[in-house]
């Protein structure tokens, strides 16, 4: 584990801080039950955290874990049945819409009012203004920043002259140069291009990575997935049709067995120099300074996610090239859109709980989001968390005493600063059954498609049908109403 | 009521006792049963009362509890007609030459058979009986036909009947040729017993792991004998069908093991005094295992195939975890798909996909009770 002494520094200041406001809330007997995916990831932090919470608090922090497939549900039924075992569940900011809109989540407002601590205006707008509020109302506590990136092997890039991609079209053109080069130095061939595409998985992020440019143009309030206006699935296009031909295309310069990769394979191949380019979260870059990394370290430089130079016109439902009507945050004639994916991890209070539970879970929340903690947590790559404060964001020195090199620093900091600020970031899914419309219909049509056994035309044609039934499942009103509110805040 | 008829105290006591002892005698079966059958009745005909009524609904949970909408039989219409058949039955777009044989030739045997038993032993019960199994060996007939046999992607019920019918087979005979030679004097036999008999200890989750990192062409501990081997850019994972035999020898590898275990007491059974007459016959190994052993276990191995048959229509650790269900949905059992479905809290489809297991596994078990089971014992 490597913490840098400033970090520690730091931490031990604002914990002993924390430590003085901390006598007076004296949370002696309490104990908070967290569910979160399993760890080392995301729940190791929390059960860390939690220890010296409950040294400070004497309140019980305890963890516990479910597969990430199956914590969503877990979580709703416990709240919604009244089991109530559950005090705090850690998960994807886009999952609480469906939870708030079955009234199982505590406001937070109050609480964040009487929070001397937390500092809320030193959390990135985006996280602080659309990740943590529903409706206007903030109902959850971010403990790691979501979107995703391109990285790149600036060193591989350098010795074959090609400059990071800027365009898909580009990113296929420099996979292809470099796909089959030796870029760790074992003698064997590795790949241009590593992207997860494996089904139940992640790749339904992936593939709204790519979507998201060719299918936004207007900022972040026209949205990627549905026509605001009557909630019609916004799919059924060529621009999806070709995001779906791109994300395909990526697998002729990646492993041959890419198809079955999910982060964690991607990651692996990532971690061992063996990818020229790669779509991915924040971690990359916490990665590549942990041991396991060593052999990308200063090497995996980041980039906005590549854009496009045509972008769909909604009215004609075609793919047409970008001018200034239709592309108006377009730079030299490119259209990006990074795609706020999955939206971090955010923990939820339970409205049920008792309300000495629901003072002492958001205090510990409140303690993790907390600068002193969170400067130091997402600096680690293990714990899976990234930056989403402006503290974090505006501070090379903090990154730079975790172990980047004062180049790799600002270029990562450089890359996260200009997706959170874009105008035109993509949001994620954020209504009722996103889970069902994306983690189920979009991924089991992506991988058909994958597979080839359906056109990319058969696959969006499928997925707009699939989707109608569920908006008509839940009302189509009540889901547009949720959809164009989850929209609202932009940059 | 004179006195000689008043009955002693202590004669009546145990005239009582007796009768109650005669009463538990008389009863025992009922009272030894009944203990079973209510236990049945709560932890399985109630939760598939339960189920069925999800199959018939539709169900969204909600702060306090959840909202139950009834929609009859929308959720089966729309895994056998609507937007989901691609998923269950297969995508049906056009059937090709081979596919209208395929359909034909499945009709006409069906034909053939249905005449010849109502010609041979004809009973209403026994016809109605096998009405359910013609209409469903017909239907996964045409199911084939449309699908497998004319270019297209079948759906879950195919990729489970080939787990099922595939798989266990496989494993039918290797389990038996296993059993066979290790029923044979040959030296260390006990240790292969032992060897043979590990996978089946292994739980299914650890199995698909471990074949998973096996098979794993770029990171796995074989990766350099697949590279050796020539087979550096195949990618197992991204065809269909070789992703389903990847499957289909996780699962034989552990369930082998099974059939291999039931065989070999079998074959060990079979009197040594009938194979010893055949060999001073001057009998052939092959004609002392047709002639003799073979009919001896046929019952145990009807029943041993049955077991893992029922099971094998359960299938969902090994394409979980290998495969998630792909490349797209080509190693998706039914089971999986129900998962998937609960996992989505769409627990109607979830109950829907169940269900037609049921009916799958039982009209499949059934018939090859009914059809093979029975008609060997009886022979």
């Amino acid at each position: 584990m490597r913490i840098s002494i400033l970090g520690m520094g730091a931490a031990s200041m604002m914990a002993m801080s924390f430590g003085a406001s901390a006598q007076a809330m004296d949370h002696s007997g309490v104990t908070v039950e967290i569910l979160t995916r399993p760890g080392p990831v995301i729940a190791q932090r929390l059960v860390e955290r939690g220890e010296e919470f409950g040294a400070m608090t004497g309140a019980e922090i305890r963890v516990n874990e479910v597969p990430f497939a199956e914590l969503f549900q877990k979580i709703l039924t416990d709240w919604a049945t009244g089991t109530n075992s559950i005090d705090v569940g850690v998960f994807a900011s886009g999952w609480a819409t469906e939870l708030v809109d079955g009234d199982l989540v505590e406001a937070l407002d109050d609480y964040i009012a009487n929070d001397s601590m937390i500092d809320i205006d030193d959390i990135a707008p985006y996280f602080r203004e659309y990740n943590q509020k529903i409706g206007g109302k903030t109902y959850l506590i971010t403990v790691d920043g979501d979107f995703q990136m391109i990285y790149y092997r600036k060193d591989v890039l350098d010795a074959n002259g090609l400059e990071p991609p800027r365009t898909w079209p580009e990113y296929l053109e420099v996979a292809s140069q470099i796909h089959g080069q030796d870029m760790n130095g074992d003698g064997e061939g590795d790949f241009g291009s590593c992207i997860f595409k494996k089904r139940n998985a992640q790749s339904y992020f992936a593939i709204g990575t790519i979507a998201a440019s060719l299918v936004q143009s207007k900022g972040t309030g026209e949205g990627i997935f549905f026509n605001n206006d009557d909630m019609t699935p916004k799919i059924n296009n060529e621009a999806w049709q070709e995001a779906f031909r791109l994300y395909k295309a990526t697998g002729e310069f990646g492993p041959p067995d890419e198809l079955n990769h999910d982060i964690g394979d991607t990651r692996a191949l990532v971690q061992s120099a063996r990818c020229g380019l790669a779509i991915d979260w924040g971690d990359i870059g916490p990665l590549s300074i942990d041991d396991s990394g060593a052999a990308i370290r200063d090497k995996m430089y980041a980039a906005i996610a590549p854009g496009s130079t045509r972008a769909l016109n909604t009215e004609t439902g075609k793919l047409e090239d970008c001018n200034p009507t239709l592309c108006p945050y377009a730079v030299d004639g490119i259209n990006y859109a990074p795609y706020a994916a999955f939206g971090g991890w955010s923990g939820a209070i339970n409205k049920k709980s008792a309300p000495e539970v629901k003072q002492a879970a958001y205090d510990f929340l409140s303690y993790v989001n907390q600068a002193a903690q969170s400067n130091v947590d997402v600096t680690i790559g293990w714990t899976g968390y990234n930056p989403y404060r402006n503290s974090q964001l505006d501070n090379p020195a903090l990154w730079i005493e975790a172990g980047f090199s004062p180049a790799y620093a600002d270029n990562y900091l450089g890359a996260i600063k200009e997706s959170l600020n874009h105008p035109n970031m993509a949001s994620d899914m954020k209504i009722p059954g996103a889970q069902q419309y994306t983690g189920v219909i979009l991924d089991r049509e992506l991988a058909r498609f994958l597979a080839g056994e359906i056109t990319a035309e058969q696959a969006t044609a499928n997925i707009e049908e699939a989707w109608e039934e569920i908006t008509e499942d839940f009302g189509r009103e009540s889901q547009r109403t949720i959809y164009n509110l989850s929209l609202g805040i932009t940059n | 009521m004179t006195n000689n008829m008043k009955t002693r105290p202590g004669h009546s006591r145990a005239a009582h006792s007796r009768g109650f002892v005669e009463w538990l005698d008389r009863n025992s079966r009922h009272i030894f049963l009944w203990p079973a059958v209510i236990m049945i009745l709560i932890f399985s005909i109630f939760p598939l009362i339960a189920s069925a009524i999800m199959a018939l609904s539709r169900i969204r949970f909600r702060g306090g509890g959840y909202n139950v909408r009834f929609v009859w039989f929308q959720n089966f219409e729309k895994q056998l007609f609507g937007s989901e058949q691609f998923h269950f039955l297969g995508t049906f777009a056009g059937m090709s030459i081979l596919g209208w044989l395929v359909a034909a030739l499945t009709t006409v045997g069906i034909a053939v058979w249905i005449v010849s038993y109502i010609r041979s032993s004809f009973t209403v019960i026994g016809f109605v009986g096998r009405l359910i199994t013609w209409g469903f060996t017909l239907g996964v007939g045409w199911m084939l036909a449309a699908t497998l046999f004319s270019g297209h992607p079948f759906g879950t019920l195919g990729t489970t009947l080939f787990y099922v019918i595939v798989g266990c087979g496989i494993q039918f005979i290797i389990g038996l040729s296993l059993a066979f030679l290790c029923s044979l004097p040959i030296r260390g036999r006990g240790f292969f017993r032992v060897v043979f008999f590990v996978p089946l200890m292994i739980t299914p989750i650890g199995v698909g792991y471990a074949f998973r990192m096996m098979a794993d062409t770029t990171k796995g501990p074989f990766s350099p004998v697949w590279q050796w081997a020539g087979l550096k850019d195949f990618a197992w994972a991204a065809d269909p069908w070789a992703a389903r035999f990847f499957i289909m020898i996780g699962d034989s590898w552990q369930w082998i093991p099974f059939i291999f275990v039931v065989m070999l007491a079998a074959l060990e059974s079979v009197p040594r005094d009938y194979v010893e007459a055949a060999q001073v016959d001057g009998a052939t190994g092959w004609e002392i295992f047709r002639d003799i052993t073979w009919p001896q276990v046929v019952p145990v191995a009807a029943t041993v195939l049955l077991i893992r048959v029922i099971e094998g229509f359960k299938i969902v650790d090994l394409p979980n975890i290998m495969t998630a269900g792909g490349p797209g949905i080509a190693t998706e059992s039914m089971t999986l798909h129900a998962l998937f479905a609960w996992r989505s809290l769409d627990l109607g489809q979830s109950s829907a996909v169940a269900y037609l297991l049921l009916f799958v596994t039982v009209v499949t078990c059934v018939s090859f009770f009914n059809l093979v089971v029975l008609r060997r014992v009886r022979a």
